[in-house]
Parts: structure tokens; C-alpha cells; sequence
């Protein structure tokens, strides 16, 4: 594939990539949090997927000494876990930078602006698909739908999602990251690094669920006309048999209790000090 | 016309935590199961009607019965989070907004097939919603509501939250049971089926998300309160997805059956000045429909009676400013880019469906070209171990079936004959790429 490297359509893919850097992070701590993770399955291998994600978290991709210490933990060989690794797209041979950035060019976000939207950015940020910024901060690459397809266009930031995107607000939201600003997703949290995402994904939660709105403006769309409209569905079954269940069940009026937010048009959930949906609720 | 059901919640403050899920009488359905014999629990939802949300309708309730009770082995729950068939939104946003309603379905349901382990499979690709699934399991153990003799009842249950790592592939149930296992997701070949032979060669029940969250309704209201809604075959309410070309995209939860006429008027119509071209009624492996079928009931029976699949209800809209051909393409590629590898006529086929997209969109292609697409169809589908082979062709054959004049218009015109800049959301407001 070496002659491939010169055409202009050349990706990261055609490049080399080193077997080992010799400099692996990862340590006693890490091997304990395999086993630990190993442990939470009925069957080790079972957290074979979650270790990889702590490898990337500890290592920023997949490196051989991951690969060896995964297969040491669960008695398996390093072809078996290999085989394993590439087998699925999250997982990167190359280093990724600090904010993978994800745009969706499945059908509908293509024809919804997706296309155009990557090619501005390879542009903006002159990489190619899957490929990282010179300055270790932005890995771009294409994406399969990401079950937001109400929000078309869908942009990812380290797997957070960022709704009806356009040309320029991507390239805005790719600014803001390379220069350290803070960036909320509009439907999660304050962005954080991709190892540090990585490690959320292998199983060991950074307490920053309570962030963001309940939803966006689509996810409450269809609620928001049934409110308005007064619509609901047929009330359910009344009283419910012995003196414990009388006060498990809820009339429609009780479970409408506190409910400020019933107003339509009204945001709700943002609660915390967070600032209300940043990007493009309206 | 709207019951919001599962959707409920989602207008309240922190709809996601418990204090607030309880607010809205969340668990009180896990109190009344766990008075209920498990196999009354499985026969309620049985009687419900509800059928399998993920896209093929199977009867959930049916599906729990086939779990052997008198095997030895330990039974368990898994649920498919793996949503990714594209145009399909609904899990996400209901886990991201009420993590707890699926959460509570999972107890109840492990309870009915007498599983002692369940799992949620969620695809890795959704921080936040990973994040407040581990938050809401978190929550109902030290509530007591998953652990140890849960709620008094002597009922033990543990949680599992599983993130994949990015394979369509793994949505499909087979495949996702050897990931979850720890291996590369590839399908299985069945029989056996799961109930029998499934995680670890025990018996497994699997199902889509909307179907376990379903189930604390059906069991605090009863039955016949979710089968009044829908129709006769198809019941209950659920979770309609409006994308695309149309004013108000979003989640729509409605009676099944509804039509897709009312639900685009619901959603403010198509966008101005533009008309329907063609839709799918539940993701891009449902073959497409045009504006000629606005009122087939969207029901299992109706959109299967005019040639397509309910699937997932992810119904993406597309207007006059849309190239199908183009459209046709991209799905093709994502195909071929999450086939698994295993089976030949899927894993060489892809390659060949794009191939000869590629020369029909860039304007090279010639009629007989259609004629060596359809055949390789025939030749693709329904000889795979799975269904992603026959998702692949279901676009390709009903455009060709609905759209040929475009396709013919492609290598007549040299090229594309649309302007993909017409199609975005933005192209009204002035922005370029």
C-alpha cells in the first residue's frame, strides 16, 4: 500500500503505525481496575469490551501493551484479544487527540448538511478523515447514524451529542476546543477529554450525570403539542388491592404535582447552577 | 390523538433521578409485581398485546414464556440498547430522559423469566445516556429496588451496564450476546435460539428498550388499559421518531396505527415550500415508501401490507429537493462498512451494491447496471445468517421499484441531477459549505 501514499485521497490508514511506543502508562492500577471490572461479570471475558475502553482511557488508543495486559487478566492470547479489538470501530490503532469530533454522514444528516459539514471541517482543520490536527487536539472522522436523527445534522464531540449543526457552527464548536474554551453539549455535559470519556465507557463513572437538560427541543416535541393539546393517554387502573398499594398508586392528579414546567415552550431540567441549553435551543 | 406514556416524565425537573421518577409514581409497578407470581407477571404482559419495539414485532410476552423454567442453568435479561439502525431515535432520548422507566422495566422483567442477572447493552457511542444509566442503577440499589431480597420479596437481582464499542452489527440479538461475551459481534446460527441457548449458553431473554420500558405501565394499569390502545393486532401506544424534511422533527408517542399524514401534521407539516418524496417507516433497512401510502395505518399489519416494515417507526422524511439515488448510496455504504464479515454473499455483495451505485450516482451506469443490482439483491437476500444482508437490499429494490425514472435520469443527465446543497437544513438561511 506504500504507493497509495502519495495520492491525495490518502487517509491516516495508509500510514504506518508504530507496533510500540515503549513509553505504555499503564500500571499496577490499571491492571487492578481490569480485574476489578472482570469481576462485575458472571464470566471475566465479559468485560473484555470495558477493558479496552480503560486501555484507551489510560493509553489514548489501543496500544500492544494494552492488548498484553487485557489478555494476561482474562487468560486469553494476544491474537484473541487483537481479534477482538479490530473488530470494532471505537477502538483506534492511531493516538486520538484530546476532542474526537464526530459528524454524521449517514443519509439523513448527509442530506440534511452532514456532507457539507465535513468537508468544511476537513478543510477548516486540513486533516482527512480519521485523522488528528498537528497539534494533538482534534481527531476528525465520519460517523454511522448516531441515534439523533431528530437533531439533523449531528455532530459528536467525544461522544457528546451537538444538534442541527451548519457549516459554521461546527467550525465554531472546532475553534472553541482547539483554543480551550468550555463547551457544553446541549444535551449533556461540560466536554471533557476523550481519554477521560473513555474511562466513563469502560465502567467508572465521573459523577457528572446530573448535567444538561432532560432533553432537547425534538425529544419533547411530540409532549409539548400533547400538553398543549390536552392530550393523554386513557387514565389507568384506579386503587390497587391491599392498604400497601392504595398509596403506590397515582392519580393524575398527584403525578401531576410538581410540575412547573408543564407550560408549553418552557425548558425544564437544566436545573443546576448549569447554564441552560448553550447551543441551539430556541 | 398523542398518549404519552413512556414520555410522560420528560418535561419534569431532573426527570432522570429517582426522587423525581418517584414523584410520577415510578416503582409503584415493581411493588405490584413483586406481589404477583412471576408467571402472572409474564401472562399480563402476554395479554397486553405488546409486541417487541426493537423492530420485528415478536410478542414479548411470548418470547419471556419460551425461557425452559425447569433448566437449571441461570436465566438472563439483556437488553438491547445497541440502537443504531439508522433513522432510529427513540431509545436514546428515553434513557437519556428517563433512565429509571427502563431501569424499573428491567427489574420487573428479570423478576418475570426468574433472572438473577440482568444486562443493558448500550451502544458506546452516547456518553450522556452511559452516564445516567450508571447514575440510575446506582439509585435503585441503595433504594433497595436491585440487590438482595429486593423490597422484601426474597428476590435477588444485579445490573449490569454494558457500553459497546461501535458495531451496528451488535443490535442484531445473536451477535450481540457473542459481544457481550467478549468477542468480535458476529451472529449465531439458530436454533438454538436464545430462551434456550443464549449469554453463555444459558437461557436469554432479549429485548429492545421501549419494550422493557413498556412493561411497568402494562403492569401498573393493567392489560386491557394498554391494549385499548392501537389496533386490533397492534397494540398500545409507542414511540413514533419524525425526522428529516418536516417543520417540527421528534419524538411522537401515539397509539399504534396512527398515519403518517397525521403525524406530519402533528409535526407542522413537511417544510415549506417543498413536498413529500419518499419516507421509511422504520429505519433504512425498511424498504422506502412515497406520498402514496400517507395513510397506511403504521401499524405491523398495514405497513407490512403495502410491501414495507413498521421496524423501528423511524420515520425519515425526505422532500422534492432529495436525490434518491444519492440517498440510496450512503445507506449502502454504511452496509458495507458494518457487515460483519461472516457470511460471503453480505460481506462480498456490499461491496459490489456500492460499486455499482457509485457509477449510477456519478452519471456512468447504464440501464443494465439496474438489471445486475436487482440480481445481486436476489442473490444477497435471505441467504445470511442475519437480517443486516436483507436491511442492505430493501433500500436498493424499492427505489429502483418506485424511483427508476431517477436512476435513468442519472446516466442521461452525466451526473447527478440535484443540488446537495438544496436538501440541508441551512440552505434557506444563506450558509455555504
Amino acid at each position: 500500500m506504500a504507493e497509495n501514499s502519495s495520492l491525495s485521497h490518502a487517509t491516516a490508514t495508509d500510514r504506518p503505525v508504530p507496533y510500540s511506543t515503549g513509553d505504555s502508562n499503564i500500571t499496577d492500577t490499571t491492571i487492578a481496575e481490569m480485574r476489578a471490572l472482570a469481576a462485575r461479570y458472571p464470566v471475566g471475558r465479559s468485560a473484555l469490551l470495558p477493558m479496552l475502553h480503560l486501555v484507551q482511557s489510560v493509553e489514548g488508543r489501543v496500544t500492544p501493551e494494552g492488548i498484553e495486559a487485557c489478555a494476561e487478566v482474562l487468560g486469553l492470547t494476544g491474537a484473541e484479544v487483537s481479534a477482538v479489538a479490530t473488530f470494532y470501530t471505537m477502538y483506534k490503532r492511531r493516538p486520538v487527540g484530546d476532542y474526537h469530533v464526530g459528524v454524521c454522514t449517514n443519509t439523513l444528516c448527509a442530506v440534511m448538511g452532514g456532507d457539507l459539514i465535513f468537508e468544511r471541517l476537513k478543510q477548516h482543520l486540513d486533516v482527512g478523515n480519521d485523522e488528528t490536527t498537528e497539534d494533538g487536539k482534534i481527531t476528525l472522522e465520519h460517523l454511522e447514524c448516531n441515534a439523533a436523527c431528530d437533531y439533523a445534522p449531528v455532530m459528536m464531540v467525544n461522544w457528546e451529542f451537538f444538534d442541527d449543526m451548519t457549516p459554521e457552527s461546527a467550525t465554531q464548536l472546532v475553534d472553541d476546543l482547539r483554543e480551550g474554551t468550555e463547551v457544553k453539549s446541549p444535551r449533556g455535559a461540560t466536554i471533557c477529554t476523550w481519554r477521560e470519556a473513555e474511562r466513563v465507557l469502560a465502567g467508572f463513572p465521573d459523577g457528572r450525570a446530573d448535567e444538561g437538560p432532560t432533553g432537547g427541543k425534538a425529544t419533547l416535541a411530540g409532549l409539548r403539542l400533547a400538553r398543549e393539546r390536552n392530550w393523554t393517554a386513557p387514565s389507568g387502573r384506579q386503587g390497587g388491592g391491599d392498604g400497601a398499594a392504595a398509596q403506590t398508586t397515582v392519580s393524575p392528579e398527584a403525578a401531576a404535582g410538581p410540575r412547573p414546567s408543564d407550560q408549553p415552550g418552557k425548558e425544564s431540567g437544566t436545573g443546576s447552577p448549569a447554564t441552560p441549553d448553550s447551543r441551539k435551543e430556541d | 390523538m398523542l398518549t404519552p406514556v413512556l414520555s410522560d416524565n420528560w418535561d419534569q425537573i431532573r426527570s432522570w433521578q429517582l426522587a423525581s421518577y418517584q414523584r410520577s409514581g415510578g416503582y409503584d409497578a415493581l411493588r405490584t409485581a413483586l406481589r404477583m407470581q412471576p408467571a402472572d407477571v409474564v401472562t399480563a404482559v402476554k395479554d397486553s398485546g405488546l409486541r417487541g419495539r426493537g423492530g420485528a414485532g415478536f410478542p414479548t410476552g411470548m418470547k419471556w414464556s419460551f425461557i425452559p423454567q425447569d433448566n437449571p442453568k441461570p436465566k438472563y435479561l439483556v437488553v438491547n440498547a445497541d440502537e443504531s439502525e439508522p433513522g432510529t431515535c427513540k431509545d436514546i432520548p428515553l434513557m437519556l430522559a428517563s433512565p429509571h422507566t427502563l431501569v424499573e422495566g428491567v427489574i420487573i422483567s428479570a423478576y418475570a423469566i426468574r433472572a438473577s442477572t440482568a444486562f443493558i447493552y448500550v451502544r458506546g457511542e452516547v456518553l450522556h445516556v452511559i452516564r445516567r444509566l450508571h447514575q440510575a442503577v446506582e439509585e435503585a440499589k441503595a433504594a433497595g429496588f436491585i440487590g438482595t431480597d429486593i423490597l422484601g420479596s426474597g428476590y435477588d437481582l444485579d445490573v449490569i451496564v454494558h457500553a459497546g464499542a461501535g458495531a451496528y452489527i451488535c443490535g442484531e440479538e445473536t451477535a450481540l450476546l457473542d459481544s457481550l461475551e467478549g468477542r468480535r459481534g458476529q451472529p449465531r446460527l439458530r436454533p438454538p435460539f436464545p430462551a434456550v441457548a443464549g449469554l453463555y449458553g444459558c437461557p436469554t431473554v432479549i429485548n429492545n428498550v421501549e419494550s422493557i420500558a413498556s412493561v411497568p405501565a402494562i403492569i401498573k394499569n393493567g392489560a386491557d388499559w394498554f391494549s385499548s390502545m392501537g389496533t386490533e393486532k397492534s397494540k398500545g401506544m409507542t414511540l413514533y421518531s419524525l425526522s428529516g424534511h418536516v417543520a417540527r422533527p421528534g419524538q411522537y408517542e401515539a397509539p399504534m396505527g396512527i398515519t403518517l399524514r397525521q403525524l406530519i401534521d402533528l409535526a407542522g407539516g413537511i417544510r415549506e415550500g417543498h413536498e413529500m418524496k419518499f419516507w421509511t417507516p422504520g429505519g433504512s433497512s425498511t424498504p422506502l415508501l412515497t406520498a402514496e401510502h400517507l395513510d397506511v395505518p403504521l401499524d405491523y399489519e398495514g405497513v407490512g401490507s403495502v410491501g414495507s416494515m413498521l421496524g423501528t417507526k423511524a420515520l425519515q422524511i425526505f422532500d422534492d429537493t432529495t436525490c434518491v439515488v444519492r440517498a440510496v448510496l450512503r445507506w449502502t455504504e454504511f452496509y458495507k462498512h458494518e457487515s460483519c464479515g461472516k457470511c460471503t454473499p453480505c460481506r462480498e455483495g456490499t461491496w459490489w451494491l456500492v460499486q455499482i451505485l457509485e457509477r449510477l450516482e456519478h452519471g456512468k451506469g447504464t440501464e443494465e447496471d439496474l438489471v445486475t443490482l436487482l440480481d445481486l439483491c436476489e442473490n444477497i437476500t435471505g441467504r445470511s445468517f442475519c437480517a443486516l444482508a436483507d436491511g442492505a437490499t430493501a433500500p436498493i429494490t424499492s427505489s429502483i421499484q418506485h424511483f427508476k425514472d431517477e436512476y435513468l435520469a442519472h446516466f442521461e443527465n452525466g451526473g447527478c441531477p440535484f443540488d446537495p446543497m438544496a436538501s440541508t437544513v441551512f440552505a434557506t438561511a444563506g450558509a455555504s459549505a
